[in-house]
């Protein structure tokens, strides 16, 4: 028999039980968002509502049940990473990436000298969750790289060490994973089938089944932590919200020793010749989070320095519970001497606070930064499916 | 009844591996907006023992913000293995933190669950038998099974803590029959631990026999975390007072205000 995976449950979610959600969401009233503020975590009918239009007429509301609910299970702290990049080599065509294969310009990879002076500078910021980016190119970063990238991470009392980079094979995720990775990211972009092969024109990404089944590779491998999301602006955001719930759904229901966390990744630049379809709004953004929260207790929410301090501010314990602070998006950003990152870098970053700045923040917020929240004891999990 | 012995509230104390306290609540640190409104809350709880997530804090760091906020001379400062997710990982906490000069008590968290945290009662049985054999003080978190929590204190863990719901839930004692019976046969203390989320749920424990309680959410995160310390304090003291008074327990035939004390059993 075959073992189920998420492109099954996807399969089945998409046409009819897809636009039948989107209609639901489309005429849920005001009624509708009070019964999903009412039973907390809300189930699939109140996630409808509080992505529909009629939510933002009741966003006090919903944002402090979100507030309590993350308080509640996480406390009133938000835990801090940061974004380490390792190489900007990528041989793909993604039209919305600033790593776009097609744009010219000078790649960088880092060596592990590199790594290490880095994380020097990181460790001293006061981070101890670290998360390794990188584009996709296997002659760049090897598996080797990464592997003994995180060998020295964890052994510089990085206490959680994750990677984002190309979807890898199980066997590759257990060897990273025996080197002592804690975390996997990796986002869908869209679940949106024709949108993604629209926007993949070329190279490894394109294809769409690869990237949907790395989710459940990395779990299966025994890594401890998960990262999924999607990218705002690619597909209908409510269409790509109940495929990403669903798929948070099916990672905890058949790896029950995974962690499971999601983040907001948003388009706001994008390369020239490119504009996403649909752009997401900051009240959109904010429905968004607030139901993922409501009917995912659980699950840690992430928002990077892709968004603007005012809103991060406005999001920080309201749903999300995880940030990033002082963020580079280039290799050797935290120790390059001038600023050339904004233009190659993957993406601007736009809450250019310090970590110390941040923290202030929060501390006004009534909440506290998080530093360490994981141990170098805790090691990944024995999966037997 | 002649011969019946009251125990007077005054000489009523908690005995936790030869160790007395006066205190009942004891408090985890977890989710507080800072170390200091932590500190506050512990004061006013008038705990004695408060327990502490190894995996949250730097214990080669003399400075680390949230044991540099918890006098040791005050406090029984009771490590935590939350996060472990088998009984190996919570041995090597534990071990690390008694190295570091922590505590030999270690509180024995074992949940390889993230979502509602239940304890994993194989992996807590093994990681208990390890470490009791190398002299810890072992607390283990368990679900509210009777059998499992003879099985610990057959093996020498010093008390058991029986779930009242899960983890941050604050719904209260759920598993009250269980707890009963845990209480009834156990010679050690039992500490309920988890999901209550007022007083009056703590009072409830206290009122059926237990011999403590743990909270740490419902008072890291209300709006006042000093204010519901006092609170909490009070609904122990009062859970406590009560049962010792006698409070509604089935007694023989009709005897309508036996004293508890003095009793068979």
């Amino acid at each position: 028999m075959k073992k189920p995976d998420f492109l099954d449950a996807w399969s089945s979610l998409q046409g009819d039980i897809l636009n039948r959600a989107c209609a639901t969401i489309k005429n849920s009233g005001a009624e509708d968002v009070d019964a999903a503020i009412e039973k907390v975590p809300t189930d699939f009918r109140g996630f409808l509502a509080l992505l529909s239009d009629a939510a933002d007429g009741r966003m006090d509301k919903i944002k402090k049940a979100a507030r309590d609910l993350t308080a509640q299970r996480f406390g009133r702290t938000v835990n801090l990473y940061i974004p380490m990049y390792l190489s900007s080599s990528c041989i793909n065509k993604c039209l919305y990436c600033g790593f776009n294969s097609s744009r010219d310009y000078k790649r960088r990879t880092l060596e592990l000298d590199d790594v290490q002076r880095e994380g020097e500078r990181l460790r001293a910021e006061g981070f101890r969750n670290i998360l390794l980016v990188s584009g996709e190119d296997k002659r760049e970063t090897t598996i080797e790289l990464l592997e003994n990238s995180v060998k020295l991470l964890k052994a510089m009392d990085f206490s959680f060490v994750s990677i984002e980079v190309a979807p890898l094979s199980t066997d590759e995720y257990k060897r990273l994973g025996d080197a002592g990775l804690d975390g996997v990211t990796v986002y869908q972009e869209t679940y949106d089938r024709e949108i993604y092969e629209r926007v993949h024109v070329a190279g490894p990404k394109m294809d769409f089944e690869k990237r949907i089944g790395a989710a459940e590779r990395v779990a299966s491998a025994g890594i401890r932590s998960i990262g999924i999301g999607f990218l705002l602006g690619l597909g209908d955001f409510r269409k790509d919200a109940i495929c990403l719930a669903a798929h948070v759904k099916y990672m905890q229901k058949h790896f029950w020793q995974t962690n499971v966390s999601v983040s907001f990744p948003r388009i706001h630049y994008t390369p020239p010749g490119f504009s996403p379809e649909n752009k997401v709004s900051d009240a959109q953004l904010t429905r968004l989070i607030t139901a993922m929260r409501l009917a995912n207790p659980d699950v840690t929410l992430t928002l990077s320095t892709r968004e603007a301090p005012e809103l991060r501010d406005a999001l920080f314990g309201v749903g999300i519970n995880q940030a990033s602070a002082g963020s580079k998006t280039v290799p050797g950003g935290y120790s390059l001497e001038d600023s050339e990152e904004s233009e190659n870098g993957q993406f601007p970053v736009v809450d250019d606070r310090s970590p110390a700045q941040v923290a202030q923040a929060l501390l006004k917020l009534g909440l506290e930064q998080v530093w360490k929240d994981w141990d170098p004891n805790l090691k990944p999990v024995e999966v037997s499916r | 009844m002649d011969g019946v012995v009251k125990v007077a509230v005054s000489d009523d104390g908690l005995v936790i591996a030869g160790r007395k306290f006066k205190s009942r609540l004891l408090l985890g640190t977890g989710k507080f907006r800072s170390p200091a409104e932590m500190a506050r809350a512990i004061e006013a709880s008038g705990a004695e023992i408060v327990t502490v997530a190894l995996r949250r804090v730097d214990l080669n760091n003399p400075d680390d913000h949230i044991l540099s906020h918890i006098d040791p001379s005050k406090y029984l400062i009771l490590p935590n293995t939350s996060g472990a997710r088998n009984a190996e990982e919570a041995v090597r906490l534990a071990r690390l933190a008694r190295a570091a000069g922590v505590s030999d008590w270690v509180k024995l968290e074992v949940t390889p669950e993230p979502r509602y945290l239940l304890p994993d009662p194989v992996e807590t049985l093994k990681a208990a038998e390890i470490l009791v054999k190398e002299g810890f003080k072992v607390l283990p978190y368990i679900n509210a099974d009777p059998i499992l929590a003879k099985r610990l204190a057959d093996i020498g863990t010093v008390t058991v803590m029986p779930l009242g719901s899960p983890i941050g839930s604050n719904q209260g004692i759920r598993t009250k029959e269980s707890i009963a019976i845990i209480i009834e046969q156990s010679e050690i203390p039992v500490v309920v631990d988890a999901g209550l989320g007022a007083p009056s749920h703590a009072a409830e424990a206290l009122e059926m026999g237990a011999s403590a309680v743990l909270v740490n959410t419902a008072i890291a995160v209300a709006e006042n975390p000093e204010g519901m310390a006092i609170a909490f304090k009070k609904g122990v003291e009062a859970g406590r007072e009560a049962y010792l008074a006698g409070l509604g327990k089935p007694l023989m035939t009709a005897e309508a205000s036996s004293p508890v004390a003095g009793l068979p059993w």
